[in-house]
């Protein structure tokens, strides 16, 4: 730590600080777009000192913090930052950041929601697609040699004409319900409060849109109501040819269930990007055909890193300039 | 119409068999052992033939069934039919078109997300075992690129449809301009695969469109490029394909037909930027049988006199 301050030069110590507990992939990606005359990032994972201690010692004036998944913003780090005002996160998810206290505190949050939406909703499509249509396994049965020893491949199920469940219409919902109607699915969806501008059939309860879908599609927040929202019953109601996607958060999903579920047979198949414990996967998954499983990057391409490097920039920017924040997280 | 001789030339479907086998007399060509001997013998009883995208209806297999009327094809595609020799004799044809649009265009979107997207990949590198956080490989966003389709028909225009919701700019080429499509056109294939991100073929295989992705095609699509095959493996030089995805010249390929089906070249085998499948285009339960009940549905209109749902002779 010592040594970055005295390799910072001497007109950038004058900047304001943004504080970064643990590197988002954006910044390791993308350092060079967080370049900034407007503030300079103070790096807390490259000092040797246990977190606590370098807050106290380093970051009682930091009125501003970059955090992602892997450096959650807990009440407690929140403590040790006595002059905190703004929390920002490289992702569209907020579920790592303890927003009450901040709502308590009037500490701002802001995100990268929207910026991840199309790679977001492509991804969940293609995996909808993958499973129904078995791309990845068999594209395994290619490579194995098995075409001309087995002859054709077992048959998949068609995607139009499905019903087609989405959990959480925001910015990720919407994106893949457009994409949906082009298939010819019917769009249902679920979400906290109905949307009167929406043509698609709400429904209250997570529960009764399994029971009237094909397909879910979680792409929905991870909070204390959603965790664990789909469960076994949830997944009896969707039923044996009913297949799930998840783009979210693993937690929304009971894992421990929905595994039995699959290996089982009692759901028709699933399509995972996220996990509960990343990235520890299930190892009952890997022998399964009808699953289609991701390391947690349907978002990950270039241009949504370089937008959501952006917008950071942008939200460090109008804070720093008293100037209205891009992409702040509107507390309900 | 116990007595109509029907003989299917590959198998292709259970519920397709086991419905002819109520209708018809149903010979399965692939179970006989001297298949001239057995042509020999029952050639007069055969009044029907039953292919698909694999094995249809040559001029040599005519020219030996004398009372042949009709050949009914469990595929869209007729590249296995000798049509001119159907025409000459008076024969019949019909195929299974529409039913299975909706699948094939599904497919193509699936195959250009999974190649652009990395699904294969990402799932074969999950159940390796190896994820560690930590792990930020990118893939290649799909929203927005350049989709240029060889042919606009039927499924064709479905891919196009299918692309636009994910705000893909189209463009194609076709023999003739259809001005009444709002995509733009290009008047050559080269000229179209230089203007796009993703080219995929849409077509149908005749002598025009045999390897129409060719050296040239395959060069102007370049190293970004990603081609998606649909259609029929003889529409891809393939040797030129393969040697271009190894050495890196095309981006990636989604390819769901070869040229020597079932055989595949293993050069891409070890490849991540590729996507394989053993031709399940119209691969769906649904689909399939839907396919099946239009192939029934012709034959007995013919041998009932009745106008035939699908012609295309």
């Amino acid at each position: 730590m010592e040594n970055h301050q005295e390799r910072s030069d001497h007109r950038s110590q004058d900047l304001p600080q943004v504080l970064v507990i643990k590197p988002p992939p954006v910044l390791t990606l993308f350092e060079d777009k967080f370049i900034s005359s407007k503030f300079q990032l103070l790096k807390a994972w490259e000092s040797t000192l246990p977190l606590d201690q370098f807050l106290t010692n380093y970051a009682g004036s930091v009125r501003a913090v970059l955090c992602s998944g892997a450096s959650p913003i807990t009440a407690d780090i929140i403590r040790l930052l006595p002059s905190l005002q703004l929390v920002i996160t490289a992702s569209a998810g907020v579920n790592h950041i303890d927003l009450t206290e901040c709502r308590r505190l009037g500490i701002a949050v802001t995100n990268a929601a929207g910026v991840f939406s199309d790679d977001g909703a492509d991804a969940a499509v293609g995996l909808l697609i993958d499973v129904l249509r078995k791309v990845s396994a068999a594209d395994r049965y290619v490579r194995n040699g098995l075409w001309p020893v087995k002859g054709d491949y077992a048959l998949g199920s068609k995607l139009g004409g499905k019903r087609v469940g989405v959990v959480g219409l925001g910015g990720f919902g919407s994106a893949v319900a457009k994409r949906l109607e082009a298939f010819g699915c019917t769009v249902l969806y679920n979400s906290r409060t109905q949307k009167p501008s929406v043509p698609y059939p709400f429904y209250s309860t997570v529960l009764e849109l399994a029971a009237d879908s094909d397909s879910l599609i979680i792409c929905c927040g991870l909070t204390a109501e959603t965790r664990h929202m789909i469960n076994r019953e949830v997944l009896l109601a969707l039923g044996k040819q009913g297949v799930i996607v998840n783009i979210a958060r693993g937690a929304i999903i009971n894992e421990k269930e929905m595994v039995e579920c699959l290996v089982r047979g009692e759901i028709g198949g699933a399509g995972l990007d996220v996990f509960e414990n990343e990235p520890n996967v299930p190892e009952e998954l890997f022998g399964l055909d009808n699953v289609v499983l991701s390391p947690h990057r349907v978002v990950f391409t270039p241009e949504s890193f370089v937008a959501a490097s952006e917008l950071v920039v942008g939200n460090l920017e109008a804070f720093f300039s008293n100037k209205p924040l891009l992409s702040p997280v509107i507390y309900e | 119409m116990e007595s109509i001789g029907v003989l299917m030339v590959c198998p292709m479907n259970s519920y397709l068999e086991h419905e002819l086998e109520k209708r018809f007399n149903l010979f399965r060509f692939w179970t006989v052992p001297e298949k001239s001997a057995f042509l020999a013998t029952n050639k007069n009883s055969i009044r029907a033939v039953v292919g698909n995208s694999s094995a249809g209806a040559d001029a040599e297999l005519i020219e030996v069934l004398p009372k042949l009327e009709i050949v009914a094809s469990f595929s869209v595609g007729l590249d296995k039919i000798d049509l001119a020799k159907c025409k000459e004799k008076g024969i019949r044809v019909t195929n299974t078109p529409d039913v299975l649009t909706d699948d094939v265009a599904d497919l193509a979107i699936g195959l250009m997300l999974a190649v652009l997207r990395k699904l294969c990949e990402s799932d074969r590198y999950v159940r390796s075992g190896k994820w560690k956080k930590g792990d930020y490989r990118l893939t290649t966003k799909f929203t927005g690129k350049k989709v240029g389709i060889i042919g606009l028909g039927r499924i064709g225009m479905a891919v196009a449809k299918r692309a636009e919701a994910f705000s893909c700019p189209i463009s194609y080429y076709s023999r003739t301009e259809k001005p009444e499509i709002k995509y733009k056109y290009y008047p050559g294939v080269v000229e179209l695969a230089a203007n796009c991100d993703i080219l995929v073929v849409a077509c149908s295989l005749t002598e025009e469109t045999l390897h129409i992705i060719n050296r040239e095609v395959i060069d102007a699509l370049g190293p970004k490029g990603v081609l998606i095959n649909v259609g029929r493996g003889p529409h891809v030089d393939e040797p030129e394909l393969v040697s271009a995805l190894v050495e890196r010249r095309l981006g990636g390929a989604g390819l769901d037909v070869f040229e020597h089906e079932p055989e595949v070249p293993e050069e891409l085998f070890g490849l991540d930027n590729v996507v394989l499948l053993p031709h399940v285009g119209s691969g769906t339960v649904e689909t399939r049988q839907a396919m099946a009940d239009l192939v029934i549905g012709n034959l007995e209109a013919h041998f009932l006199n009745r106008p035939l749902l699908t012609p295309v002779v």
